[in-house]
């Protein structure tokens, strides 16, 4: 594939004022599909969850799934949309082996929601508001694996394989009206608005908000108007940009690619484009004006839909605290300093921190253990940390150490145990014997024989040298095997040296 | 008389892969023009206050509880696949390389 001429980002903006536009799509964690009752489960073995209904057979009769009506408009409701009293499914005619009826079921002219918007914040502290034009329902497709050719891809391959587990599963596409004036923040901007829908969907129980399992898949439409012009310039869509920061390359990529054409008198053609992870680059697929001809008709197998007032105002009951206003709570809720919250909200932590505190763990320390150590132990496992331990386990951690049972070293140790399985705090610090020794018996003891091993230190202690008293401290916590507080050992060690005969 | 050409009749002929002969286009060209021109018919009949509908029972908000129901076997759900390859479907190469 001949790599494509980019321009320089900045220069392009100089040029050019990119015009954005987002579809993204959320897929719905019913436990059925969206018109049959086959199982919506990820990874399953290949074709186990199909039925007439989904895979297009004759005879095959669709029923509209009541709970993924209720999560489309709870979701709607949650992106400030208008929810449609009258609507309907239609007809989006088109071949491709991945959609076995030889049409999508989608809607058309009366979607479930919309005019909504929501304002994202980017790391600048701007805010911009992205109008959502409507969002609305359709049935996933199946899934391709191409085979043979050079790169696995689309382009080359000898054949492909379908499952059609996907087929039929419920999605909600969100599409955003054009956005204007993002200038540099462009690629940011798409960046945190697919961000902001997938917390959106989390935090309302509507889908599992993974990326990587394409839960939530963004189409990125780019388009570059000359400075000084009214004219739109022809857009490209890129296809299935799946992770956070895909979404930023991909826009910073086609401003860069259609500046180069521009600026070198050629012409954008309006196509959509695949992005490809790992080379970071787009590249053309199906031109734009054949596909489109879709014969959109409403479906005749499924009734209109009239969702009540009353269930809508229901439904807007359900809806949870925003996530953005949320943040903004729990950050000055705990104190914490800017980069000190972005990592627990980077790292996906911010339920599993709140719950901690919850059990009535500070937030500093809930915040340290969970970023750090718990963190850093589920990384090497491939874990998620939320998995690793409970909020309450580590709540009852975080006590003793605050009571001074454990030191944090013993306290690493016991986090272990717990991880194993070997009970709660309390009881791993029972059967491995992890307890501070706080008897100043046992340590006296242990220094004045530590004292006495090394007069040559004991007399620099007492001609004043006290940095010499580290070597007695040193065997001091090897003799307890770490389980001492070694700001506790120190003082002893000052007063044992001075009256130790 | 309706507006239906040759040319759009070979064009929808394409979009949903069928294949016509010159002489089915030529007569489907026809049908298709007297179809549009007897349903155009229905339009004068229809006065601004009749909404548009899809469907002629007055029925909405028909719903299925989510609940799960079994599935075909990969057996079944393969038994009319013109080729598969292991559990899956196996399709003719999609793109042409570029």
């Amino acid at each position: 594939m001949a790599k494509a001429e980019l321009m320089d980002f900045d220069k392009a903006l100089e040029l050019f004022e990119p015009v954005l536009g987002f579809e993204v799509h959320v897929e719905l964690n019913t436990k059925t599909k969206m018109f049959c009752g086959c199982a919506n489960e990820f990874g399953s073995g290949a074709n186990t969850n199909t039925c007439p209904t989904c895979l297009g057979l004759p005879g095959g009769l669709p029923q509209v799934n009541k709970k993924a009506i209720e999560s489309s408009i709870r979701l709607g409701l949650a992106l400030g949309c208008e929810i449609a009293e009258h609507s309907r499914f239609a007809r989006k005619n088109y071949f491709y082996p991945d959609t076995a009826k030889n049409f999508q079921t989608s809607q058309y002219d009366d979607p479930i929601c919309h005019d909504g918007s929501i304002t994202i914040e980017l790391e600048s502290g701007r805010l911009v508001t992205v109008e959502i034009e409507r969002a609305h329902m359709e049935d996933d497709a199946g899934k391709l694996t191409h085979m043979g050719g050079a790169t696995g891809r689309i382009q080359g391959a000898d054949y492909s394989l379908v499952d059609y587990n996907r087929g039929g599963v419920p999605l909600v596409e969100i599409v955003t009206q054009m956005i204007e004036g993002a200038e540099h923040d462009a690629p940011e901007i798409g960046k945190t608005y697919v961000a902001a829908i997938r917390e959106i969907a989390k935090a309302l129980g509507v889908s599992n908000a993974r990326m990587e399992e394409g839960n939530v898949r963004c189409d990125a439409n780019v388009s570059l108007r000359p400075r000084g012009s009214n004219v739109l310039g022809t857009r490209t869509e890129t296809k299935n940009v799946n992770s956070l920061r895909s979404v930023e390359r991909a826009v910073r990529y086609e401003i860069q690619r259609q500046a180069a054409v521009l600026a070198g008198g050629g012409t954008i053609t309006q196509e959509t484009r695949h992005w490809h992870e790992d080379t970071g680059i787009t590249s053309a697929g199906r031109p734009k004006s054949d596909a489109d001809d879709y014969r959109y008709f409403p479906e005749p197998d499924l009734l209109p839909m009239a969702p009540s007032r009353e269930w809508v105002e229901e439904l807007r009951l359900t809806l949870p605290e925003p996530p953005a206003a949320r943040r903004k709570r729990l950050q000055a809720a705990w104190g914490f300093a800017n980069l000190e919250f972005q990592d627990v909200v980077n790292s996906d932590l911010l339920d599993a921190v709140e719950a901690t505190v919850a059990a009535g763990a500070s937030a500093q320390a809930a915040r340290k253990w969970w970023t750090g150590e718990i963190a850093r132990l589920a990384n090497a496992a491939g874990v998620a940390a939320d998995s690793l331990v409970t909020p309450a386990q580590l709540a009852a951690l975080i006590e003793l150490v605050e009571a001074g049972t454990l030191t944090d070293r013993l306290a690493r140790q016991v986090l272990e145990g717990v991880i194993a399985g070997e009970g709660t705090p309390a009881e791993v610090v029972d059967s491995r014997g992890l307890a501070v020794v706080s008897d100043d018996g046992a340590l006296i003891a242990a220094i004045d024989a530590a004292l006495l091993g090394q007069p040559d230190v004991l007399a620099k202690i007492r001609d004043g040298k006290v940095q010499a008293a580290g070597a007695v401290i040193g065997a001091v916590m090897k003799a307890m095997r770490g389980q001492a507080d070694a700001a506790r050992v120190r003082e002893l060690v000052l007063e044992r040296a001075a009256t130790i005969e | 008389m309706s507006e239906i050409t040759a040319e759009q009749v070979a064009h929808l002929a394409y979009l949903a892969r069928i294949d016509l002969s010159p002489l089915e286009i030529t007569s489907l060209t026809h049908d298709l023009g007297q179809i549009v021109d007897s349903i155009a018919k229905v339009s004068e009949v229809a006065t601004a206050d009749t909404p548009a509908t899809s469907h002629p029972m007055p029925l909405t908000n028909v719903f299925r509880e989510d609940v799960v129901v079994p599935s075909l076997t990969v057996e079944q759900a393969l038994s009319g696949a013109p080729d598969r390859a292991g559990d899956k479907f196996r399709v003719p190469a999609i793109l042409d390389e570029e």
